[in-house]
């Protein structure tokens, strides 16, 4: 019962932070977000009994695309629509 | 009308992948038998590998995994090849926020252990979850904490590359020595050793550790040379 109701949260929390990520003007908030749907995901993915696949989406997903899309944000514009 | 013609395409794609789905039915009885019982079987029986994942990856689809290794070291040359120019004449890392003494010390502390990890998952691909592109990224992770933490740190391209070469010239040479040795492209040619020991499952942590080294020297490489990407606007 506790196991679906993580799941269940952790469905929510991806879909919450998916539609924050799109209708947020500030690009830096809106990656932030991408990061926790890769989070969410990674823990889905180590409870559904993939734990090789969760490790690939914590290092790649919330790691290092977050860190890229920061880097490129850093370098061009932060707020949609000022360009 | 563009909105209509937008939910209509939707409309008909979510209808075709809810009918496909249907049409396999997770749990049936025909899930029993099929492919996945002889790959659960040879993993543990002919490999004496306990993780079935790492084997078919490696081992049963080994060309598959060589190919996915070159598509990640195109893409890392298309990126280094798009930013060669600039990087020549700024020379000067665009710095994200300008860090605490704090962020230093932690970065020097939690570097060797974010190494040791990586190495770690990758040694130890065939035994535990994980493999060569997690821990190549995960090490990458490691070099990346170091560049944000310290302004004048930097990473020798010419000894990424050299490592990256070796790397893949092992892959690729462990394959053919498999065609010398055996009959297939990547065939298992070592002795495959006891079950859940390190020194086990013949090529397969060869294979995983260059593919770590590999994964971790582009990586590396590709944030380096972003981090060296000044910006125009306000970089």
């Amino acid at each position: 019962m506790i196991y679906f109701i993580l799941i269940l949260f952790l469905m929510i929390l991806m879909i919450a932070a998916a539609i924050y990520s799109v209708y947020q003007k500030d690009l830096m908030y809106a990656t932030i977000g991408t990061g926790i749907v890769s989070l969410a995901l990674s823990i889905l993915f180590y409870l559904l009994q993939a734990p090789d696949v969760a490790l690939t989406e914590a290092a790649i997903g919330a790691a290092l695309t977050t860190i890229i899309f920061v880097i490129a944000i850093r370098n061009t514009i932060r707020y949609e629509g000022d360009d | 009308m563009k909105k209509i013609l937008i939910i209509l395409l939707l409309a008909g794609l979510g209808f075709y992948i809810a009918t496909t789905y249907t049409g396999i039915g997770f749990g049936e009885p025909h899930f029993k038998h099929g492919v996945k019982d002889t790959y659960l079987k040879q993993t543990v029986q002919s490999l004496h590998v306990a993780n079935t994942v790492t084997a078919i990856v490696v081992n049963f689809r080994g060309f598959d995994t060589l190919g996915e290794v070159t598509v990640l070291f195109l893409a890392v040359t298309a990126l280094g090849s798009i930013l060669y120019k600039k990087r020549h004449e700024v020379g000067v890392r665009s710095v994200l926020f300008s860090s605490s003494s704090i962020v230093t010390a932690g970065s020097k502390l939690l570097f060797p252990a974010i190494i040791l990890l990586g190495a770690y998952v990758f040694i130890h691909g065939h035994l535990t979850p994980g493999g060569g592109f997690q821990g190549g990224v995960i090490i990458a992770t490691g070099f990346l904490l170091m560049l944000l933490a310290y302004r004048n740190y930097s990473v020798s391209h010419i000894i990424l590359s050299i490592v990256e070469s070796i790397a893949g010239i092992t892959f690729a040479g462990i394959g053919l020595l498999g065609l010398i040795y055996g009959e297939t492209f990547l065939q298992n040619f070592l002795p495959v050793g006891v079950l859940n020991n390190v020194f086990s499952g013949g090529i397969i942590p060869i294979i995983y550790i260059a593919v770590g080294f590999k994964v971790a020297a582009e990586l590396t490489g590709v944030i380096y040379t972003i981090l060296h990407e000044k910006g125009e606007s306000n970089g």
